[in-house]
């Protein structure tokens, strides 16, 4: 549904992207998972519109587009969640939920259509929110992502990015929101995961992308992948810090404690 | 009987983690649990009102008297509306510190245009307004453009402006409107017609009514909770009693003023376009969380604009009312404390200084108290400016004080 070839991108002198390729099917979680500076933001952000590419095409349901900002960018059908800032504290969930798209009615908010549709959202990814009206600085942190996954559903999108979106949550509101993730899935939409937890990603993903210096590294299925194979991926090559620490606990091990 | 509308299948009702209320003693505690939380709203000026109210009535009993209540009303106008554009850009967490100044200009250019040239009042009066909205595009592309911050620039402002006053001014330093002039007639002697003010109070009260009853009705048709109509018919019925006993009162002296019904009537046209419209409801985001207003694809620099120009345009409003009241126009006007008494009463009134949270209404009744306050010292015989500023402090820093510590207590328990 959409796809990448031979994305590029250059800030000053430093390549962030270089000939960058990204497939994501409907129904499809893709993961995007990389060291910090791989550049996986940056790819997430052309996609989303917020950095033009310098080369490379973006085709979207067969047509190339050329998304100039987020809210280009969802009304195209490329929905995003960001990892932080997204929500206004001081605003009830449903007015967090239609920020920016508002449901008028004569020049007025069309308040009730809204917690309508806000239940019907909610609902639809079984999200446990007790009250639509209340601020969110009410909600705890899972329930907050929910929302924020909610909001990027709003305008029927097909494809939806989560940046980050497990990075600051404990271990039951991780579960919802991975529960979240395979909803969206069930619904037909695809999905590109970033992040850093291979466990999380091992749980969801069925396509694991890892970006290494701003390149494709590896690919692989979720089920053919171990995490080994996947940390070496990341990281480069077997002859670095993380390998030689992971061959000298072997060794250890094979000798046995003194 | 029930809380609220009795169905289970109301599409908000249906967690069980929800505390439902039901009856006047769940709906009276709900409140409490409200204020308990930091979720002041109205409350701690209201309590003021009556405070300073029953204070110098025992000092001295004709301070509620309907002559003197009357003053008050009319006295606060004037600089409420000042406020109101000021509560606009406190909800944007930014300061205007020139609002005095600027409506001293506004006033200045009218006067000129109308004694001085001989104009009509009516281009005047356009003058002055647009002198308000030039200015507030000038603070929009400073902040906008250069990135100036709120605070430096209408500082400048302050300084700026009162210049530009002396100088619109000229020599003579003072410029009196002609008392027979229609803008000075209806906003300092005439008053609303009896028959009208309680027609206008009925017709509030039933318009609160019924637009709740109208929405509760459209709630439930839409599979969600409606109000509990109870409820609803009793604060109606107290908001109608209070207006037409304060109608009644008021009218034994002059009543309600066409200057204090331009106040209340601005009043509710700001709460409405903050409560009910898409714009309103980008002020409050964009003063929550900018950068989330702007990735939700709000155009934050426009909501800055029309809050500076609004701001400025209002501050200038005001000066022109003010100036209507007192039928002169003089290098006073505006710069003694007509800053301070509007920011504070915008604070006083329930509107955060952190932004994203408050109201139209805390103008109005953030003005009250002040006006209150000041006509209240003035009867008791305390007379010099200098203990009504130090009154006057001493209430913005009470209110501030207030207002940081509602905000620890939302951050604890959770209600932004």
């Amino acid at each position: 549904m959409l796809s990448l070839t031979g994305v590029t991108k250059r800030f000053g002198a430093v390549q962030a992207l270089s000939d960058v390729a990204l497939d994501v099917r409907a129904g499809e979680v893709v993961a995007l998972v990389g060291d910090n500076g791989a550049g996986k933001s940056t790819l997430v952000k052309i996609i989303s519109g917020v950095y033009q590419p310098d080369g490379g095409t973006l085709v979207f349901d067969g047509a190339e587009i050329h998304p100039d900002g987020p809210a280009d960018a969802k009304r195209v059908g490329i929905a995003t969640v960001f990892q932080d800032l997204s929500l206004c504290d001081n605003l009830d969930v449903v007015a967090n939920l239609f920020l920016g798209q508002e449901r008028r009615g004569a020049g007025v908010l069309d308040e009730v259509g809204m917690e309508k549709e806000a239940w019907r959202l909610l609902r639809s990814l079984s999200a446990k929110i007790p009250s639509v009206r209340i601020p969110i600085a009410a909600l705890s942190g899972g329930q907050r992502q929910t929302v924020a996954i909610a909001r990027s559903l709003v305008g029927q999108p097909k494809i939806v990015i989560l940046d980050e979106p497990t990075a600051a949550l404990g271990v039951a509101q991780t579960a919802e929101v991975l529960n979240l993730i395979e909803r969206l899935r069930a619904q037909g939409l695809g999905v590109i995961l970033v992040s850093h937890n291979m466990a999380d990603v091992q749980a969801v993903a069925d396509r694991i992308v890892v970006m290494r210096l701003g390149r494709n590294a590896a690919e692989f299925r979720v089920e053919e992948a171990t995490t080994e194979e996947l940390v070496a991926a990341i990281t480069g090559a077997s002859d670095n810090v993380v390998a030689s620490r992971t061959a000298r606990r072997d060794q250890s091990r094979t000798e046995g404690p003194r | 009987m029930s809380g609220t509308v009795k169905d289970p299948t109301a599409a908000d009702l249906g967690d069980e983690r929800l505390v439902q209320q039901k009856g006047f003693a769940d709906a009276i505690r709900a409140s409490w649990r409200r204020i308990r939380g930091g979720d002041l709203g109205s409350v701690p000026v209201v309590v003021g009102l009556v405070v300073i109210s029953v204070v110098f009535y025992a000092m001295e009993p004709i301070f509620l008297s309907s002559r003197n209540l009357v003053s008050i009303t009319q006295f606060a106008a004037p600089v409420g509306v000042i406020a109101l554009g000021v509560v606009l850009v406190l909800l944007l967490g930014e300061i205007d510190l020139s609002i005095g100044s600027v409506s001293g200009v506004g006033a200045a250019v009218m006067a000129v245009l109308v004694v001085h040239q001989s104009q009509s009042m009516v281009l005047g009066l356009i003058a002055g307004i647009a002198c308000g909205v030039a200015i507030g595009l000038l603070y929009a592309f400073l902040f906008v453009r250069l990135g100036v911050p709120s605070f430096v620039f209408t500082l400048a402002g302050l300084m700026g402006f009162e210049g530009v006053l002396y100088l619109v001014l000229g020599k003579d330093g003072t410029i009196n409107l002609p008392d027979g002039n229609v803008f000075v007639r209806y906003m300092r002697y005439e008053y609303l017609p009896e028959p009208i003010a309680y027609l206008l109070v009925v017709l509030i009260s039933a318009g609160y009514v019924t637009s709740r009853l109208l929405a509760s009705r459209k709630r439930i048709a839409a599979g969600l909770s409606g109000v509990w109509v109870p409820g609803l018919l009793i604060k109606g019925g107290l908001l109608l009693l209070g207006l037409l006993f304060a109608t009644y009162y008021l009218y034994i002296d002059r009543g309600w003023g066409y200057l204090w019904a331009f106040f209340v009537l601005l009043v509710m046209v700001m709460n409405f376009a903050l409560v009910r419209t898409a714009w309103g409801r980008h002020v409050f985001a964009v003063g929550g969380n900018e950068e989330a207003a702007r990735r939700a694809g709000i155009k934050v620099t426009r909501i800055y604009v029309s809050v500076f120009v609004l701001c400025s345009t209002l501050a200038a409003i005001g000066g022109l009312l003010a100036a209507a009241q007192i039928t002169s126009v003089s290098q006073s006007s505006g710069t003694d404390d007509t800053n301070l008494t509007a920011i504070a009463a915008a604070v006083i009134g329930g509107t955060s200084l952190f932004g994203g949270r408050g109201s139209a209404w805390s103008a109005l009744l953030g003005i009250l108290v002040l006006k209150s306050i000041q006509s209240g010292l003035n009867i008791v015989g305390v007379d010099s400016s200098s203990v009504r500023l130090i009154v006057t402090g001493g209430v913005l820093l009470l209110a501030v004080s207030v207002d940081s510590v509602a905000r620890r207590a939302r951050a604890s328990s959770g209600r932004g």
